[in-house]
């Protein structure tokens, strides 16, 4: 069972030192953009100043390599997927046809076709470096600290604290639990056929979840007990506070932001059509 | 006396959502069909959203889908994270209905319990999922329709078989109501 997962990583570097309010702030305004956005020219400006800020955090590609590589994969099949079931959705985004390499009717491999594709994949590029930036920059705990600020419910926040505090644990579990089931012959590998498989898995998720009701209660009356909830706001540890580089980061997150949109929708589409 | 959310909900939905995260990494089983599996993960959104209510259900769709997208898969498909939460919504909007703290989950309650469940998750994935794809990423429709529909049959069944014997489960461990009789 391969468990690698992404946590944060430690560094002093400009990104590490931004508040987690900045870096939740500028996340929101950049997976916006990538969601909203066709338009070649923006995602590439985004993916490129992506690689930059990557660059600067001083984390290495190879710390992040096992996620990148599954996201590569799951793209790829993607890619294959969408040209399976629609081999001529560019030409209908873009209205032309240039056919480079005859197949078979509509599986003709067109320019549009792979310029489609092309910005589809690009469009996770751009939102990736900072989906993971985000997640390997940003200590767990301050990241409750941060939702909070930018006004998110505080017992909310807490929620969120309390799941990523809680993941190794419940991790944990569901190994023990996997394994003492295993012992006694029941398997959860593919060897076993896909009813059983089902029917075992449930002997594994039950343990775990009655288990985990028992911790619901154990914690929220340790929680009771401390009055948490009491006052309509909270302090937190790990909370910072903006300063300088905070203000500049968000207003050149928020200028980006801008720019974007007035670009991809002052031609009324949000595809930028190099064809016409 | 409570204000908003009660402090057990609060932590429902922390640990909540830690679990779904686990159960959708670990506890998923491939059925041999491409970009489908059985997702434990949604049975177990099922029997938190009947005992904590629609609150739970809806943000531990959110979050835990989210978490488990970010810190497994590096990104996050709204799309679908969104089509989570509406599944633990409405399902938890019908919790009253079914009462599992009384200790009782008998025929009828099995039936509801599963209508409610294959209507609200046949609009998510059938229905809501495939268009936001097509609205988010301007995916091809058929693909999309294709993907929502099998995710959607395999949900569907395994909340109904999974998720039904957990509900049974758990409410085994509850006291009945009126279990008490005059001697």
């Amino acid at each position: 069972m391969a468990t690698e997962m992404l946590a944060y990583i430690d560094r002093k570097s400009f990104i590490h030192g931004l508040s987690g309010a900045t870096k939740l702030i500028i996340f929101i305004m950049w997976s916006s953009i990538a969601m909203l956005t066709y338009d070649t020219r923006i995602l590439l400006v985004l993916f490129i100043f992506s690689m930059i800020v990557l660059k600067v955090s001083k984390i290495k590609l190879r710390e992040i390599g096992f996620v990148l590589l599954f996201i590569l994969a799951f793209l790829l099949l993607n890619n294959i997927a969408i040209y399976i079931f629609s081999p001529q959705e560019g030409v209908k985004i873009y209205g032309t046809s240039h056919v480079l390499v005859e197949i078979v009717g509509r599986y003709n491999i067109t320019l549009e076709q792979l310029f489609y594709q092309f910005n589809i994949t690009l469009k996770y590029f751009a939102v990736i470096p900072a989906a993971l930036l985000f997640i390997v920059t940003t200590h767990p705990s301050e990241f409750a600290a941060s939702l909070n600020k930018i006004g998110v419910n505080y017992k909310i926040a807490y929620s969120v604290s309390l799941a990523l505090r809680y993941i190794p644990d419940i991790q944990r579990d569901f190994r023990t639990i996997a394994q003492a089931q295993q012992a006694r012959g029941i398997d959860l590998s593919s060897k076993e056929k896909l009813t059983k498989r089902i029917k075992n898995a449930g002997s594994i998720i039950l343990p775990l979840i009655l288990s985990s009701l028992d911790r619901i209660d154990t914690i929220s009356n340790a929680m009771e007990l401390r009055a948490f909830g009491k006052k309509k706001q909270r302090t937190w540890y790990n909370e910072r506070n903006f300063n300088r580089h905070d203000y500049v980061t968000m207003l050149v997150g928020f200028i980006i932001l801008i720019v974007s949109l007035v670009i991809t929708f002052s031609d009324g589409s949000r595809f930028y059509n190099p064809f016409v | 006396m409570e204000r908003g959310l009660s402090i057990k909900t609060i932590v429902a939905i922390g640990i909540g959502s830690a679990v779904f995260v686990i159960l959708g990494r670990f506890a998923s089983i491939p059925t041999g069909i491409p970009n489908t599996s059985i997702e434990t993960s949604y049975a177990f959104l099922a029997l938190m959203s009947i005992i904590f209510g629609p609150i739970a259900g809806v943000l531990i769709g959110l979050i835990g889908h989210a978490l488990k997208d970010a810190l497994f898969y590096g990104s996050i498909w709204w799309s679908w994270v969104l089509v989570s939460s509406f599944v633990g919504l409405f399902i938890g909007v019908f919790a009253s209905r079914i009462n599992i703290q009384s200790g009782i989950f008998g025929g009828k309650q099995i039936i509801t319990f599963n209508i409610v469940q294959a209507i609200v998750q046949a609009i998510g994935w059938f229905l809501i999922a495939p268009t936001l794809d097509i609205i988010i990423y301007a995916e091809p429709a058929n693909k999309v329709y294709l993907q929502g529909i099998a995710a959607g049959l395999s949900n569907i069944v395994t909340v109904g078989v999974i998720g039904t014997i957990l509900l049974i489960s758990y409410a085994r461990t509850r006291s009945k109501s009126n279990s008490l009789s005059v001697e």
